[in-house]
């Protein structure tokens, strides 16, 4: 199924939920913030959480040192 | 014509020059600045203008100190920072500098948090002095914004900041600044306040290890009331150390868009 992730369309397996998604992309879920159709998803949930055809996700990957 | 000399109201002939109103009011000034500018003795002066009198060197009373402060201050723009508040959350490389930036340019008041103590390997890009080793961060810090500007109030909280006291530390900040060094404390400070506060802008840095291109870091938006500064991709690592140009830069992208934020300007615009 194609989703739109910052902006770009990407293909995912149907069925995925968010943690699938970020290990799909290689991101550790404790060093991103997840909004999905303009909500932010907690970190909690990405496990829960399906996604569907045509969502539409923000990923911010941080990385560390400040 | 009426303008303010030292934040006095005066009221001058209309062919006045800043040399003449300094001959009237203060003839031993060796500093005239003009709405916020340095201006020759010569210069014009118009209603409205604010002339500011200094003589280099001179301790001033504290009634003068608070418009000797502000002489450089682009006029309007005072008024609007220092009714504003704004919360650091972390002063180590990133928060120390941008809150030292934000007290110069008299932001009225800065909540700050940090669990963290000043220690010798914070020194290559903190600003933190060796007389303040040991000091838990933000009382360091503290004392030091208010050598800088005393008329700045400064919160200081000693404290680790978890997804349960972030809202009621910050709950007042206008803009919050996220200066962590870690990127799962990063991801969690975005996350907790974003979903809490989603239209208070939160301004975060991610990306600025090591001595790569100064113009690699930028400042752009990343979704709602999220602003990034820094390379994004850059971490801290063995022999990515973190070093004060590129901390520095990415602070003041941070303190520029706070800036820009209370000033109702768009941080991420070309």
């Amino acid at each position: 199924m194609q989703l739109t992730i910052n902006g770009k369309p990407t293909e995912t397996t149907a069925g995925s939920t968010i943690q699938n998604l970020l290990d799909q992309l290689r991101l550790d879920s404790r060093q991103v913030v997840v909004e999905c159709n303009r909500a932010i998803v907690p970190r909690q949930r990405f496990g829960e959480e399906f996604l569907a055809e045509g969502d539409t996700l923000e990923i911010v990957h941080f990385v560390g040192g400040g | 014509m009426r303008i303010a000399v030292n934040e006095q109201l005066y009221d001058a002939v209309p062919s006045s020059t800043a040399g003449t109103v300094r001959d009237e009011v203060k003839p031993d000034a060796d500093v005239l600045i003009v709405n916020g500018f340095p201006a020759e003795p010569g210069q014009r002066l118009g209603d409205g203008d604010r002339l500011v009198l200094i003589r280099r060197g001179e301790v001033p009373s504290a009634d003068e100190l608070d418009a000797l402060l502000t002489a450089r201050h682009t006029p309007g723009v005072h008024e609007r920072v220092k009714q504003a508040t704004v919360g650091i959350a972390g002063v180590g490389g990133l928060g120390s500098a941008a809150a030292i930036a934000l007290a110069r340019t008299g932001v009225g008041r800065l909540i700050i948090a940090d669990f963290d103590l000043v220690e010798p390997s914070n020194l290559n890009r903190q600003q933190y002095f060796l007389d303040q080793l040991g000091l838990p961060k933000v009382y360091a810090l503290r004392d030091t914004l208010a050598r800088i500007n005393p008329h700045v109030h400064v919160t200081a909280c000693h404290l680790r900041l978890t997804p349960g006291n972030i809202a009621e530390i910050f709950g007042a900040v206008d803009v919050l600044v996220e200066a962590f060094d870690r990127a799962d404390q990063k991801a969690m400070l975005a996350e907790t306040f974003t979903a809490r506060f989603p239209d208070r802008p939160l301004v975060a840095g991610s990306g600025m290890a090591g001595f790569g291109p100064a113009n690699s870091i930028t400042t752009r938006r990343v979704f709602g009331s999220l602003y990034l500064c820094g390379d994004g991709e850059t971490a801290a690592a063995p022999g990515i150390g973190l070093m004060a140009p590129r901390v520095g830069i990415a602070a003041h992208h941070q303190a520029n868009a706070v800036l820009r934020l209370l000033l109702g300007e768009d941080p991420a615009a070309d």
